[in-house]
Formats: structure tokens, C-alpha cells, sequence
């Protein structure tokens, strides 16, 4: 078990602090010398291009993948001991849409790190229970996941998250391949949960990023922060190609550094 | 047709033979059905299929140093379950090093554990052996103790599903998140490889090793078009063993079809029938 906590290690300055970090896979680098720290709290949304890293730092946040060189830090540890402080919501569209579960039994994977053996205690079904109503989704515990709509799915597994009492909540494009009439029912649940913890979002949608957002971490291979709200003329240059390499030049001249923020 | 049942359950009075294999067929479902179901639900029936056909390497193995250095301990069922557990290490650790090439280098170990088997029987001294009986199974040569052996391997699966049912399922819906709850989800794969290989080692005295992964399968597949839960899939496929199981054994009995082939069919019978009676679910 853990050592009790220090003063310095249950409110480190930064939840995730992040130093030089490199990361490839094979030969083909994919992170360099990326540094960035979120402050608790706070709402940081990381966008860029596909392929560019995101979801590989999601993985190394998580602990799954080990830097190559430089540290990660959450919450002061190491990413894999500090997992269990973080809620993981992947995107829905990954799972087997026919798997025999119901919505209460992934939500209580939530609590999966309290069981031993047989079945979930009480005061966990109670707390996944409400973990389902805060997303709005009370009275569908007995619900298949193969009856749910592609936003049910994707509140179930935000619920699962919360069933975590996550310190981080860290999504996985939460708006991805879901209607647009359902998208603005998930933003509203996201944006109730802004202030209670740090949130930590990948996402391509502008919309979730004004919404909830209080900075942007652009990543492409190095890493960028920008505050919000950005202006039209940021949101141009981060999305538009055209304007990119003057974006980056910028970028640099202002850093007086070489980290770049390249966009496609 | 009361004439049929009164043959059959004069049969299993009278016969040690058809009694034995009766139990045999009612108590392996147990196992067959909850471990298939828990295959299916985690897609990994090929996995199963080449932990069947490797197992006669073992019986193959066992045979021949059971008669080159006269080892009367050394049976084809202790022979099929080292085998068994020797391709679960090799799968398991295959599956998690080499994800890319996965089904390629299982397909090689499926390939290898029958030829080795072959290559022993084919060089094991006396008496040729029957093939047969362990490629297509005969229930009708069941014994006592392995009705007893079986019986004790259901009672092993079921306690251990339900000790860890929910990590189970949780590591069949989604390992990565599973462990990132701490679960170690390695362990709980090489639990379920380690039962699918015991299920198909029991299997192969009924069914055989070809058709044997259908058993495993086919009831679990059919159970779960109706039901939503996994739990709700395991009973129904235990009682879609059971009743296959035992249908066939009377069925053939009467009609004097052989028995291990024709209990594969009716498990593909209600397979079918299922699709006529719930279509769009696959």
C-alpha cells in the first residue's frame, strides 16, 4: 500500500505534469519533446490532426504506454499508479455493439478496483446508480448496450467514468459519431461536470471545445497550448491549412522556442 | 413415440453403458455451457478450435510412451490435458506478444499439435490405434469415473465463474478499461484459455476433437439471440447441451445412428432454428 500521503502529494501544484516527453512507436516518432502541465480544475481540450499524437498521450496519461524519454507525472506518481484516480471514457463506437451487458453492469465497472471477489457491495450499485442519473440516464440500469442509441452509449460510459471518482476525467472524443441533435444533450452533461473536476478531452468538434474548454493543447507530434476562448482568427489558423506555416511561425517567434504547433 | 421413451429409459435402467453416457452428456453440459457461452461473448472460437485439434498431440504422445516404456499411468486423458494446458501457454502468450500474426502462428500450433499426434500414433509399437473414436468421440465408451472427473470439473468451472463472473465479463467488454481498474487482465485470459481446454478435453470423449468445438460453440451462439445478459446465456446454453446431449444419445440409440455426430447436429439444428424463429439478430 501507499505510504500516507504527504500534504504535497494529495494537492500537487499540477495534476499532470508533463517534461520533454518523447514517444515512438517502432522508429516512426510520434511525440517530441512534448511539455505541458494541467492545473486541477481546469478544462483542457486537446485537438490536432489525426494522427498526430492525441490519443497516443491519452494512452501515456493513462500509463498503458511508456515514454521514451523525458517523465509524466499524475498526480505526482506515476502514470500506472495513479490510474485508478482517472475516469477513462473511450469512444462507443469501439465496442461490440451486441455484447450481453447491461448499462448498470459497465457502469459498475467503474468500481471494478473495490471488488474481490463474487459481487459489487451495496454502496457501489448505490453510487452507480447515481452515476446513471447524472448523466441523465436514470431508469435505464437494466437497459442492454444493444438497445441504447449511439449517445446513450456514450453517457453509459461517461457514467462509468464518474462510478470511477475520478480526480481526471479523460474522454476519448465523446462527440464522435453521434447525431447532432444528441450531441447538444451530451455537451449539457459535460458542461455540468466542468466544475466539479479537472477534464481532460480529445476532441475535433469546436463546438465542445468553446462549450467546456478553458485551453487547447494542440498536438502534432510536438505540443502547443493556447487559452481560450480562441479567436476566429486562431480557430482559422488551427484548422486552416492555408494559414498554417505563418500560424507556426508565429507561434515560434512569440515562444522565442522551437516548439511548433503544426496544423493541418 | 411413449414407446420410443420407455426404450430408452429402460435402456438407461438396464444398460450401464447408455446410463453412464446419459450423466456423462447431462453433467459435461455444465461445463460446455458456461465456458462457451463465455468464448462466444469474447469471439475467441478459433482459439478454442485449435486447443482442440493440438490435444492429439497429447493423446498421440501418451500413447506412445504409455506403450514404448510400459507407463500404465500414463493415459490419453492425462495426455490430452497436457497438451491442452502446453497449447494454452502457447496461445496465450502468442495472442499477447504477437497480436499481428495471431491467427497465422495459431493456426501453425493447431497444425503442428495434430501432426505430432499422428507422427506418435503412427510409430507407437502393438496394436494399431483407433483414430476414430478420438476424432469423432464415442459417449457410448464413457466410465464411471469419467462421469465422476467430469462432474468434478463442472463443479471447478462453476465456482470459479462465479467467484469472478464479473471480472469476467468486464475483461470480455472491455480489457483495456478493466485494467485500468487494477484488474490484471492477463490472468483472467489465461483462466479462460485454461477452462476452454479442459471443456474440450472432456469434450472429445463425446463429441471428438472435430466436431467437438462446435458443442462448445453452437449452443452458446444459439442462446444468445434470445438473451440480453450473460448470465441469462450460460443457463440457456446448459440446457441447450443438456437436451442435445441427451436427445441425441436416445435419438441414436434408437434409430442406431452413431451418437457423437448426430448430437453436433441437433446443437446445429437449433442453431438454425433460431434464425427462422428471431431473424436481424446476429
Amino acid at each position: 500500500m501507499n505510504p500516507p500521503d504527504s500534504p504535497a502529494a494529495t494537492h500537487p501544484a499540477h495534476l499532470v505534469e508533463c517534461r520533454d516527453l518523447s514517444f515512438a512507436y517502432g522508429k516512426s516518432r510520434v511525440l517530441e519533446d512534448v511539455s505541458f502541465v494541467v492545473h486541477r480544475g481546469e478544462s483542457l481540450c486537446v485537438i490536432g490532426p489525426n494522427g498526430g499524437g492525441k490519443s497516443t498521450l491519452a494512452k501515456l496519461v493513462l500509463g498503458l504506454l511508456e515514454p521514451a524519454s523525458g517523465s509524466l507525472k499524475v498526480m505526482g506518481r506515476s502514470p500506472a499508479e495513479a490510474r485508478t484516480a482517472i475516469g477513462y471514457v473511450p469512444q462507443a463506437m469501439r465496442f461490440d455493439p451486441q455484447f450481453p451487458i447491461s448499462a448498470l453492469d459497465i457502469v459498475l465497472m467503474g468500481r471494478l478496483n473495490h471488488l474481490r471477489v463474487g459481487h459489487y457491495s451495496k454502496s457501489c450499485r448505490e453510487m452507480a446508480l447515481a452515476a446513471l442519473a447524472e448523466v441523465g440516464l436514470s431508469g435505464y440500469e437494466k437497459r442492454s448496450f444493444s438497445d441504447l442509441s449511439g449517445g446513450e452509449r456514450q453517457r453509459v460510459l461517461i457514467a462509468r467514468a464518474l462510478a470511477c471518482e475520478p480526480e481526471i476525467l479523460l474522454l476519448d472524443e465523446p462527440t464522435a459519431n453521434i447525431d447532432l441533435s444528441v450531441e447538444a444533450a451530451l455537451i449539457e452533461t459535460l458542461v455540468s461536470l466542468r466544475h466539479r473536476m479537472t477534464i481532460l478531452m480529445i476532441t475535433h468538434d469546436l463546438d465542445l471545445v468553446s462549450s467546456i474548454g478553458d485551453s487547447v493543447l494542440c498536438v502534432n507530434h510536438r505540443v502547443h497550448r493556447h487559452s481560450l476562448p480562441l479567436s476566429g482568427e486562431t480557430i482559422k489558423e488551427i484548422y486552416s491549412s492555408r494559414r498554417r506555416l505563418e500560424h507556426d511561425r508565429r507561434t515560434r517567434h512569440q515562444q522565442g522556442d522551437h516548439s511548433t504547433c503544426q496544423h493541418d | 413415440m411413449t414407446d420410443f421413451f420407455a426404450d430408452f429409459i429402460d435402456a438407461v435402467k438396464t444398460v450401464p453403458l447408455i446410463r453412464y453416457a446419459l450423466f456423462a452428456g447431462i453433467v459435461s453440459s455444465l461445463t460446455f455451457g458456461v465456458v462457451g457461452s463465455l468464448v462466444v461473448v469474447r469471439q475467441i472460437g478459433y482459439v478454442a478450435s485449435a486447443i482442440a485439434h493440438s490435444i492429439l498431440g497429447g493423446i498421440g504422445a501418451s500413447v506412445y510412451y504409455n506403450r514404448v516404456y510400459d507407463l500404465p499411468w500414463l493415459t490419453p486423458m492425462l495426455g490430452a490435458i497436457a497438451a491442452g494446458l502446453l497449447s494454452v501457454i502457447l496461445i496465450g502468450w502468442v495472442t499477447l506478444r504477437f497480436k499481428e500474426r495471431e491467427d497465422t502462428i495459431i493456426g501453425a500450433i493447431w497444425a503442428a499439435g495434430m501432426a505430432a499426434g499422428l507422427l506418435f500414433l503412427h510409430y507407437a509399437p502393438g496394436k494399431a490405434v483407433n483414430l476414430e473414436s478420438f476424432i469423432f468421440g464415442n459417449i457410448l465408451l464413457t466410465s464411471k469415473s469419467d462421469v465422476i472427473m467430469t462432474l468434478v470439473l463442472g463443479v471447478i468451472v462453476l465456482g470459479l465463474v462465479a467467484l469472478f463472473y464479473h471480472k469476467l465479463v468486464a475483461v470480455s467488454f472491455d480489457e483495456e478499461f478493466a485494467q485500468l481498474r487494477g484488474v490484471s487482465t492477463k490472468v483472467y485470459y489465461f483462466l479462460l484459455l485454461g477452462l476452454t481446454a479442459m471443456s474440450v478435453v472432456l469434450m472429445v470423449r463425446i463429441a471428438g476433437l472435430f466436431l467437438s468445438q462446435a458443442l462448445l460453440i453452437l449452443p452458446a451462439a444459439t442462446a444468445s439471440r434470445f438473451s440480453r445478459s450473460l448470465w441469462a446465456i450460460m443457463l440457456v446454453a446448459v440446457g441447450l447441451t443438456a437436451l442435445s446431449n441427451t436427445a441425441g444419445l436416445a435419438l441414436s440409440y434408437h434409430y442406431d445412428i452413431p451418437t457423437g455426430p448426430f448430437i453436433v447436429f441437433l446443437a446445429v439444428g437449433f442453431y438454425v432454428l433460431s434464425f427462422l424463429l428471431r431473424r436481424g439478430r446476429a
